[in-house]
């Protein structure tokens, strides 16, 4: 039973779109990887690391959104507020590596797919509405959980806007891509109220006790001076 | 160990992994197990026999996973989704060891031990 796949399974995409949306895959952790270390220190490091963790568990909530149909956290969002976008794709990535190769969850040859859409379009959506939004997630606590729903949705609807693309570019189903899109990216509407709130709960709960992690409200020079 | 992790900061890592490991071994029981959004689009229009995908959809051609058949395949224990639990602390514990071990080793190294490689340019 497939029940509990969550992501884009092999077969979805032909071979030239799953290969070249594995090449983009591959470079944009390669930048994350890069970029990432700027972000990372003692004290950050080993949140990341639980970050992951936790999108990992949170992954496996299904929650309903329509009759027999669910949803879960993408979790980019989330990551992208805690720890920042470039660590946050690489938290989403190494989540959809472990899923793809420890739990046969998401396709080998869709985790290019997976990857660009998930860990890397849509951690970046929700983060560029996130800084967009600072002013207000850093004047009160209702700011910022408003600031972390709507971008958590952002990221959801983004994600699977992407996946409309590549459907486009390379999809191997019969299919009219209009009703095909609308669909997608309605059902993900419903799933981002989900991750939303999800979100909001996470960086609320986060920020009630450890403010001084979540990267979206650090002084940015102040943490820089201290890095270096 | 560095030493600057403070008490504060292990109480709240412990918190975080205890939170992970419930909601992954325990919550997760509680979830919904219908096809998430992108699993229902795709196979709209084709009808599930035996877990093969029939007629003409998105999905149509979709194949089963490479590693259907190891151990953890479907967040089961060998095929057993009783276990579910078993397979997402084992999933958070595996997380939390690659990604905090990559994120370790990524991290600009402060204060005097930094001598390993190159300088950072910050």
């Amino acid at each position: 039973m497939s029940t509990l796949a969550m992501h884009a399974s092999d077969g979805l995409l032909n071979a030239p779109t799953s290969l070249a949306t594995g090449a983009v895959a591959v470079l944009g952790v390669a930048v994350a990887l890069v970029r990432a270390r700027t972000d990372l220190d003692d004290r950050t490091a080993p949140l990341a690391g639980l970050v992951a963790a936790f999108v990992f568990a949170v992954q496996m909530l299904n929650f309903p959104v329509l009759p027999g149909v669910s949803g879960h956290l993408l979790g980019g969002a989330l990551a992208a507020i805690l720890v920042g976008p470039w660590v946050g794709a690489l938290c989403v990535s190494v989540v959809l590596v472990v899923q793809a190769l420890l739990f046969a969850d998401g396709g080998l040859t869709a985790l290019g797919v997976n990857i660009i859409n998930m860990a890397l379009l849509g951690t970046a959506a929700g983060y560029l509405v996130a800084v967009a939004l600072r002013s207000v997630a850093t004047r009160s606590r209702a700011g910022l959980l408003g600031v972390a729903f709507v971008a958590a949705f952002v990221n959801t609807v983004v994600a699977s806007a992407g996946f409309v693309v590549e459907y486009a570019l390379g999809g191997q189903g019969a299919v009219s891509l209009g009703g095909f899109a609308a669909a997608l990216l309605g059902v993900h509407a419903l799933i981002g109220i989900g991750e939303g709130v999800l979100t909001a709960l996470t960086v609320g709960a986060v920020a009630s006790v450890r403010p001084d992690l979540v990267y979206l409200l650090r002084d940015r020079t102040a943490a820089r001076e201290v890095t270096s | 160990m560095s030493s600057r992790v403070s008490r504060r900061g292990l109480l709240f890592a412990a918190v975080a992994v205890a939170v992970a490991l419930l909601l992954a071994g325990v919550v997760s029981y509680f979830a919904s197990g219908n096809p998430d959004g992108l699993d229902h689009v795709t196979a709209r229009g084709c009808t599930e026999v035996g877990g093969a995908l029939h007629g003409s959809c998105p999905a149509q051609h979709a194949r089963e996973h490479a590693l259907a058949g190891s151990p953890l395949a479907d967040y089961a224990v060998d095929g057993d989704d009783g276990f579910l639990g078993v397979a997402g602390i084992l999933g958070v514990l595996a997380t939390l060891l690659i990604a905090g071990g990559l994120f370790w080793l990524l991290r600009a190294r402060s204060g005097s031990r930094g001598g390993q490689g190159r300088r950072d340019r910050s």
